[in-house]
C-alpha cells in the first residue's frame, strides 16, 4: 500500500570559514584595447564562482560584461584564495574583486587626469569611460586609455585587491565562546513523499526549497545550487551509506553497483525553488552565500513527511527501505512510534 | 550604469564543459608519461613486518616503487597534519591505507606489479564502534595516543563544550522536556571526476602538478612540506574541477604523483579508479546525536542540551573543525535562552572522515530538525508555528556568543509556505525577523 505524507523543516547554513582568516585575492588588468582581464584564485568546481566574480567585476568597473575575460587558472601566476569550501566564495571573494576594481579605477583616473589635463578629483569613471565631471564631453574611453597607457606610455594599469574576515582565537574551552560573527543563511523545505508499506521504499514526489541568501548575485545559479544540492540531500536522507551495517564494516560498499547515488530520474516530479533576500552587512551588496545548506534542508523534511505518511519517526538517515520496513514492523508489533535501528546496541545507550 | 549583480546569467564556462571541450586533468597527456598505482592495506589494522618488491620489480615495464622512506619532507599533511602520505612506522590503521606506490609503463603493468608484492602484515584487533573505542582499555587506533579521542584543546581536553546561560535552569522552567537520539550515515562525494593528478618536471626542471584541488594554496603549502621544496619550485595548476563537494578539500593523489616524479624523473599520472575513490578517499563520517529540549506550553523554547559523538575514522582529516561547527550550529536557528552542547571526535579503524557538502552542520541540523518536529508533536503545536515563535530575530545570540544580523528564517518560511500552497495564519504571516513581538 502507498501512503502519502508531507513534512517541513527550517535549517541554517553558516558561510565562510569558522575562525576567519581565510583570504582571497583578485587582479584586474586593463588591456591595450580597453578590455579587462580578471584573475581570481577561487576554484570553480561547478558552482559558478567564475561567473559571479565576473559579474561583480563588470559592475564594479562599470563596463559591459562582454569586455571582461575571467580566469581562475589557479597556479602561482594567479592570485591566492583560501579555496572553494565552507560556502565562502560568495561571501569573501567579491570583496577582493571590488577592492581590485577600486584600485584599478584610481589608477585609470590618475592616468586619465594627466592625459585630459584636469585635476584627478575632477575625473569620473562610468560606462567604460573617464570624463571630466564638470564637462562630460571631455573624456577618454577605456580603449583609448588602454592603448596609450600600455603601448604609448609604457604604463601598466593593473588593480589588485585582497580581503578576509578577520582571524580570531579558537573557542574558549569551557564556554565555546568564539570572537567571530557568523554569517548565516536560512533554508526552509517542504517535502511530500509516498511510502510503499510493502517494500519500505520512499518516493519523494514534491520538494519546495527556499533559501534566504542575503543577495542573490546570480539568481539562476542560486536556483541551480538549490536544486543541485537536493541530489546529495536525497542520497543522505534515503539511500547512501558506505557502511550499511554501521558500525560493522561487513558489507561495506566497494562499487557504485551497490551505492545508488540519486540521479535526475529520482528527482521529484514537482520541484519548486524560492529565493529570499535579507542583506547581511558583511557581504558585498548583502550577499551571504548559502550553497551547502541546499543538501541539508531536504533530509529532515523528508523524514517528517515519512512520519506524516506512516506514523513513525525514523531517528536516522539514510532511511533506507530496510530501515523503513523495520520501523513499520516495530510499529505493528508493539505500537512504537519512534524507530532507531541501533536500539539494541547496548554500548551506545550506556 | 552597467549592473550585473542580481542578474540571472548562465554559467560563464558551462558551454565548454557540457560540450566536452574543457580539458580536465585526466585529459592531459605528456610524452613518456608513466602510470602510478598504490599498494593498499588489505587489513583494518596491522603492523607491516615485511614488504618484498622483488617479484614485482621483475615485471617488464615496472619502473620502481615509492615508499615512506622516499619522502624528503614530512610524512604528514592535512588541516591537522595528522594524515600520512604513505603508511608511517610500518603501521596501517584502515583497510585501503596507502603503503607504497608503483610506477610502471601502463595501468595493467602497475596492477600486475602490485599483485606480486609480498606483504607480511601482522593483523591487529581493530575497533569500529566509536562507543567501544571510547571505553578504557579499548584497542588504540593510534598506538602513540593516550586514547581514541581527539584532543580538541591541548594538552588533554577531548570534549568540546559550548554553553549559553544555565541549561539546568532552562530545563526547570520548561513545561515539557522532549528527548531523542539520532544518527547519520557515512556518505561519499561521488564527483563525476575521480581524484587524479598529472605531474612532471618542466623544461626548467620545475615540478609541475596538475591538480583537482578545491583549496589550491592550502594544498600547495602541504605539498611543499611533504616534498621539502619552496613554493617557487612547484607550479601547481588547477581550477578546472569535475565536481568536488568537499572531497577535494584533502589531497588524495598530488603528493604521491609528485613523489614518483622526484624519485624516477618520469612524467606520471595517478588516477583513482571509481572503486578506489569510493572506498578509500575521505568521507562524510558518522554521527550520533542526543537532543533534550525544554519547551513551554505556549511553544517558547527554554533550553536545549545536545551531546554529539563523531566517528572520524583512522585520521582526523578536517573532522575536529567540522565537529566544532556541528556543535556550534546543532541548536539550529532558534532563540534558546539556555544551551549546552558537548561533543567529541573519536578514532576508529575506518576510512578518514573529512569535509563534505554541508560539512558536519548538516548532521546536527538534520537531527535537530527531526527532533524539533517531534517537539511540535509533543506540544500539539503546528511545526510552522513552533518555528515562527522561536526562530532567530536580529540581535539574538548564538551559542558561541555571536549576534545574529540579517536574520531571514521567517522570510524563508513565508515564501516556502506560499510556494507549497500552505496558508499560514495571519498571526504568523505578520511576524518578521526584524524583531520579536510579545506573544
Amino acid at each position: 500500500m502507498k501512503k502519502t505524507g508531507v513534512g517541513m523543516c527550517l535549517v541554517l547554513h553558516p558561510t565562510g570559514r569558522k575562525g576567519g582568516g581565510d583570504p582571497s585575492q583578485a587582479i584586474i588588468q586593463l588591456k591595450p584595447d580597453g578590455s579587462l582581464l580578471l584573475k581570481v584564485g577561487a576554484v570553480d568546481h561547478g558552482q559558478g564562482a567564475l561567473t559571479i566574480l565576473r559579474q561583480v567585476a563588470a559592475e564594479a568597473m562599470d563596463v559591459d560584461i562582454s569586455t571582461v575575460y575571467a580566469s581562475n587558472r589557479s597556479d602561482d601566476l594567479a592570485p591566492l584564495s583560501a579555496g572553494s569550501a565552507a560556502s565562502r566564495v560568495t561571501l569573501v571573494d567579491p570583496h577582493a574583486v571590488v577592492a581590485a576594481a577600486n584600485d584599478l579605477k584610481a589608477k585609470i583616473a590618475a592616468f586619465a587626469a594627466h592625459r585630459l589635463e584636469i585635476d584627478a578629483e575632477n575625473v569620473e569613471l562610468a560606462e567604460g569611460k573617464a570624463f571630466a565631471k564638470d564637462n562630460p564631453h571631455h573624456h577618454m574611453t577605456f580603449a583609448e586609455i588602454g592603448m596609450i597607457a600600455n603601448l604609448g606610455q609604457g604604463v601598466i594599469l593593473v588593480g589588485t585587491g585582497a580581503w578576509q574576515p578577520a582571524p580570531v582565537q579558537g573557542h574558549d574551552p569551557e564556554t565555546g565562546y568564539l570572537d567571530q560573527e557568523s554569517v548565516i543563511s536560512f533554508g526552509c523545505c517542504v517535502a511530500e513523499v509516498s511510502v510503499d508499506t510493502g517494500t519500505g521504499e520512499v518516493d519523494v514526489t514534491k520538494v519546495v526549497q527556499v533559501w534566504e541568501v542575503g543577495k542573490a548575485i546570480n539568481p539562476l545559479l542560486v536556483k541551480q545550487q538549490i536544486n543541485g544540492g537536493l541530489q546529495i540531500g536525497l542520497g543522505f536522507a534515503l539511500r547512501e551509506n558506505l557502511f550499511p551495517h554501521y558500525p560493522d564494516p561487513a558489507h561495506g560498499i566497494e562499487s557504485l553497483a551497490d551505492y545508488a547515488v540519486p540521479t535526475f530520474m529520482d528527482y521529484p516530479p514537482e520541484l519548486i525553488h524560492g529565493i529570499e533576500e535579507v542583506p547581511h552587512p558583511m557581504g558585498v551588496k548583502g550577499a551571504k552565500g548559502f550553497s551547502e545548506g541546499s543538501a541539508t534542508a531536504p533530509g529532515p523534511a523528508i523524514i517528517s513527511a515519512i512520519h506524516d505518511a506512516v506514523g513513525v519517526w525514523i531517528h536516522e538517515v539514510p532511511a533506507t527501505p530496510e530501515v523503513v520496513l523495520r520501523a513499520l514492523e516495530a510499529k505493528e508489533r508493539d505500537g512504537a512510534t519512534d524507530y532507531w535501528s541501533h536500539q539494541e546496541r547496548s554500548a551506545w545507550l550506556a | 550604469m552597467n549592473q550585473y549583480i542580481g542578474k540571472a546569467m548562465p554559467r560563464y564556462d558551462a558551454q565548454g564543459q557540457v560540450s566536452g571541450k574543457v580539458r580536465y586533468v585526466d585529459d592531459i597527456k605528456v610524452p613518456g608519461m608513466k602510470c602510478v598505482k598504490v599498494l593498499r592495506s588489505p587489513v583494518h589494522k596491522g603492523v607491516i613486518r615485511g614488504l618484498d618488491f622483488s617479484k614485482a620489480m621483475a615485471v617488464p615495464g615496472v619502473v620502481g616503487f615509492v615508499t615512506a622512506q622516499d619522502i624528503p619532507g614530512k610524512n604528514a599533511y592535512g588541516r591537522f597534519q595528522d594524515m600520512p602520505v604513505l603508511a608511517p612506522d610500518n603501521r596501517v590503521r584502515y583497510r585501503g591505507e596507502p603503503i607504497a606506490a608503483v610506477v610502471a609503463v601502463d595501468q595493467d603493468t602497475a596492477l600486475e606489479a602490485l599483485s606480486l608484492v609480498e606483504m607480511d602484515i601482522e593483523e591487529q584487533t581493530p575497533v569500529f564502534d566509536m562507543f567501544e573505542a571510547m571505553k578504557p582499555g579499548a584497542p588504540l587506533v593510534r598506538h602513540d595516543s593516550k586514547s581514541n579521542l581527539w584532543v580538541h584543546y591541548p594538552p588533554d581536553i577531548t570534549e568540546v563544550t559550548m554553553v549559553k546561560g544555565q541549561v539546568d535552569q532552562g530545563m526547570a522552567q520548561a513545561d515539557q522536556v522532549i528527548e531523542g537520539r539520532y544518527s547519520t550515515g557515512v556518505q561519499d562525494h561521488v564527483p563525476m571526476e575521480s581524484n587524479v593528478s598529472v605531474a612532471y618536471r618542466d623544461e626548467m626542471g620545475r615540478l609541475v602538478i596538475h591538480t583537482v584541488s578545491q583549496t589550491i594554496y592550502a594544498h600547495l603549502g602541504m605539498l611543499c612540506a611533504i616534498l621539502a621544496m619552496p613554493m617557487s619550485q612547484i607550479r601547481y595548476i588547477g581550477g578546472q574541477v569535475g565536481g568536488a563537494f568537499g572531497g577535494k578539500n584533502d589531497i588524495h593523489t598530488d603528493h604521491i604523483a609528485a613523489l614518483a616524479v622526484l624519485k624516477f624523473g618520469y612524467p606520471v599520472k595517478y588516477r583513482l579508479t571509481r572503486e578506489e575513490d569510493l572506498q578509500f578517499t575521505t568521507k562524510r563520517g558518522a554521527f550520533v546525536l542526543d537532543f533534550k529540549t525544554g519547551v513551554k506550553k505556549d511553544g517558547r523554547l527554554t533550553a536545549c542540551r545536545i551531546d554529539i559523538w563523531h566517528d572520524t575514522g583512522a585520521y582526523a582529516g578536517m573532522s575536529p573543525y567540522g565537529l566544532e561547527k556541528c556543535a556550534m550550529f546543532a541548536p539550529g536557528p532558534y532563540d534558546f535562552p539556555h544551551i549546552k552542547v558537548t561533543a567529541r571526535t573519536i578514532f576508529t579503524n575506518r576510512p578518514i572522515s573529512s569535509s563534505m557538502r554541508g560539512f558536519s552542520v548538516i548532521n546536527g541540523q538534520v537531527a535537530s530538525e527531526i527532533h524539533m518536529n517531534r517537539v511540535a508533536e509533543a506540544l500539539g503545536m503546528d511545526p510552522w508555528e513552533l518555528r515562527f515563535v522561536n526562530a532567530w530575530r536580529d540581535g539574538d545570540h548564538g551559542v558561541t556568543g555571536y549576534k545574529v544580523r540579517g536574520a531571514g528564517a521567517l522570510e524563508a518560511m513565508k515564501k516556502a509556505a506560499e510556494l507549497a500552497g500552505i496558508k499560514l495564519p495571519e498571526k504568523l504571516m505578520s511576524m518578521s525577523s526584524r524583531g520579536r513581538q510579545a506573544s
